[in-house]
């Protein structure tokens, strides 16, 4: 059932809920192919068996959709509160038009993005994506964007741009978890440009075939699958392409905790607990927790040769 | 209000039942007993109907840590608080309620306890003896349970008797229990310390407010 939808999404593009369970079992049956994986190029290239471990094919084959209730209820989002169910409560504060990205920094067309103007950049792909959170429990997410570097492409970065920064929006009005000041306002994240221009990394306006729900991040967010969700910005009103790495906000919040890469592995633990397994939201028993989130053969080539425990 | 007995016995066996007017808050006191006893158990009935209601929300787990940590921890402080009040109020009979509430705080953080142990990590015994060796938290909170069981064991008359003046020592270890359930909950918060540091300044206040009398008893 569809409550609401950017006039630019076309009606063959979102799914009917009920249709997903149904969609799911055909690409599975279809294709061999977990959902979680299922990127245009991948399933493209499913036809040839995939170099996957037997351990992480067993535990990715058994990636169940999260509910949407539980999506939408259980969000970590400190601008509406820091409790998982505040964001859900306080979230309609947030007004989502009008809404503009403002585009600045080393790029070649920086300028004032209306919000319904990027969504017409490129048609709206289904993606289903693990989510990992920093705290060791994890969902599985049909998320409705495109790729964010079909909008980078359009805004033509410099040679000299290496990172990409975004900003959430603050505004206390709207946002009252701003009104204290539990982190550094406005929140802030940041990507390499070769992470920002992953096929992977979805700029994102949709969710169970609806519009963003205002505690999920609405109207604009990245969903960056093999990073904890913290890396995931919600309510972006800014993006500036830099030369130099930015801070991120948690980074800034606790260093020794939270670094910039936050790609998910299970062999380097948060300080304050293990991040070998995680808890799949709805499961009683933890699983294991899979090296960038189980999107190692698509991501891991960007990170060779670094020290992922130094490069947390 | 008429006692003054300073002893352990229970004040209602010297109640005068005989005098007029006291008979008529006779069943009221008789009351606080069960009424407190009662008023303690909603956090748990609370959560078995939400439990049984699916209202726990999308990590049940997790609401169940969070309500059975955060009920022991006030149990904790309230407990402290009983002695400060009657100081204040000269409400004696509440001491009655001392141990029943240290009992509650025991039962809470038990729940919380096996919470982790049975429903968290489910037997995983590696994980739970690697946190409990490696996050600082997880061994706060596990020596301030620790430190609780041996308080609860001794709660008894017979108890009480028989260890005498040490059973005030050692009960004494209760600050020291709620301490480690605050610095457990304030090393485990992301960034939002309020809670945590709510609980501490009330139980820092009770200890003051204890350490006052003793230093005046003293000086007398
Ligand atoms: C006197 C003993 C203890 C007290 C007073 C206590 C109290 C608390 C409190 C107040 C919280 C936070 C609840 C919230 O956020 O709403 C908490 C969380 C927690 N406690 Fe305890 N606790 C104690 C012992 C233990 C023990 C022995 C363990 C396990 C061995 C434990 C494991 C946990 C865990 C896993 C959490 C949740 C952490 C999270 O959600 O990230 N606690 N505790």
């Amino acid at each position: 059932m569809l409550i609401r939808r950017p006039p630019d999404i076309e009606t063959s593009e979102i799914t009917d809920e009920k249709l997903y369970w149904n969609r799911r079992e055909f690409i599975r049956s279809a294709t061999g192919v977990v959902a979680g994986l299922a990127t245009p190029s991948v399933l493209a290239a499913c036809g040839e068996p995939r170099r996957a471990e037997a351990a992480e094919r067993r535990a990715a084959r058994d990636d169940e959709l999260t509910p949407y209730e539980d999506v939408t209820s259980y969000n970590n989002f400190y601008e509406f509160g820091t409790d998982k169910r505040d964001p859900s409560r306080y979230a309609g504060s947030l007004r989502i038009r009008p809404w503009t990205v403002t585009v600045e920094g080393e790029v070649h067309k920086p300028g004032v993005w209306d919000i319904d103007d990027v969504l017409k950049l490129s048609p709206l792909e289904e993606r289903v994506y693990r989510l990992r959170c920093v705290e060791a429990w994890s969902m599985v997410i049909p998320w409705q964007g495109f790729s964010l570097s079909e909008f980078i492409k359009r805004v033509e970065p410099t040679s000299h741009a290496r990172f990409v920064a975004f900003y959430t929006l603050h505004d206390p009005e709207q946002m009252p978890g701003q009104r204290r000041r539990i982190l550094d306002w406005p929140y802030v994240e940041g990507l390499r440009l070769d992470e920002a221009m992953h096929p992977l990394t979805l700029l994102t306006f949709g969710l169970y075939g609806r519009t963003l729900p205002n505690q999920n991040g609405a109207p604009i967010r990245l969903v960056i699958p093999w990073k904890y969700g913290f890396k995931s910005i919600k309510s972006i009103v800014r993006v500036r392409f830099l030369r130099e790495q930015p801070v991120n906000t948690w980074q800034a919040e606790a260093a020794r905790e939270y670094g910039f890469y936050a790609n998910v592995n299970p062999n380097v633990d948060h300080p304050r607990w293990s991040q070998a397994r995680e808890r799949r939201i709805g499961e009683f028993r933890k699983r294991p927790t899979l090296m960038f989130n189980g999107y190692a053969d698509q991501v891991g080539h960007m990170y060779a040769g670094m020290d992922l425990r130094r490069n947390f | 209000m008429q006692i003054k007995s300073g002893t352990c016995m229970p004040v209602w066996t010297s109640a005068a039942t005989s005098e007029p007017g006291r008979v008529s808050i006779l069943p009221l006191r008789r009351a606080l007993k069960p009424a407190v006893f009662l008023t303690s158990l909603v956090p748990f009935g609370l959560l078995i109907v939400d439990f049984v209601f699916d209202r726990l929300g999308a990590e049940p787990i997790e609401e169940i840590t969070h309500r059975t940590g955060t009920w022991g921890l006030t149990f904790l402080v309230i407990t402290l608080a009983v002695t400060p009040v009657r100081r204040l109020t000269g409400w004696n009979a509440v001491i009655r309620l001392r141990r029943m509430l240290g009992l509650f705080a025991f039962f809470y953080v038990s729940l919380h306890f096996l919470t982790y142990i049975v429903l968290d990590q489910f037997f995983a015994f590696s994980f739970i003896l690697e946190d409990v060796a490696e996050r600082p938290y997880i061994m706060v909170g596990f020596a301030s349970f620790l430190l609780l069981i041996p308080l609860a064991v001794t709660s008894t008359k017979g108890m009480i008797r028989r260890l005498g003046r040490r059973w005030t020592q050692l009960h004494r270890a209760i600050y020291l229990a709620a301490a480690g359930g605050v610095i457990h909950f304030l090393w485990q918060v992301k960034a939002d310390t309020r809670r945590p540091t709510i609980y501490g300044l009330v139980l820092v206040t009770l200890l003051a407010a204890r350490l006052v009398n003793v230093s005046k008893s003293h000086g007398r």
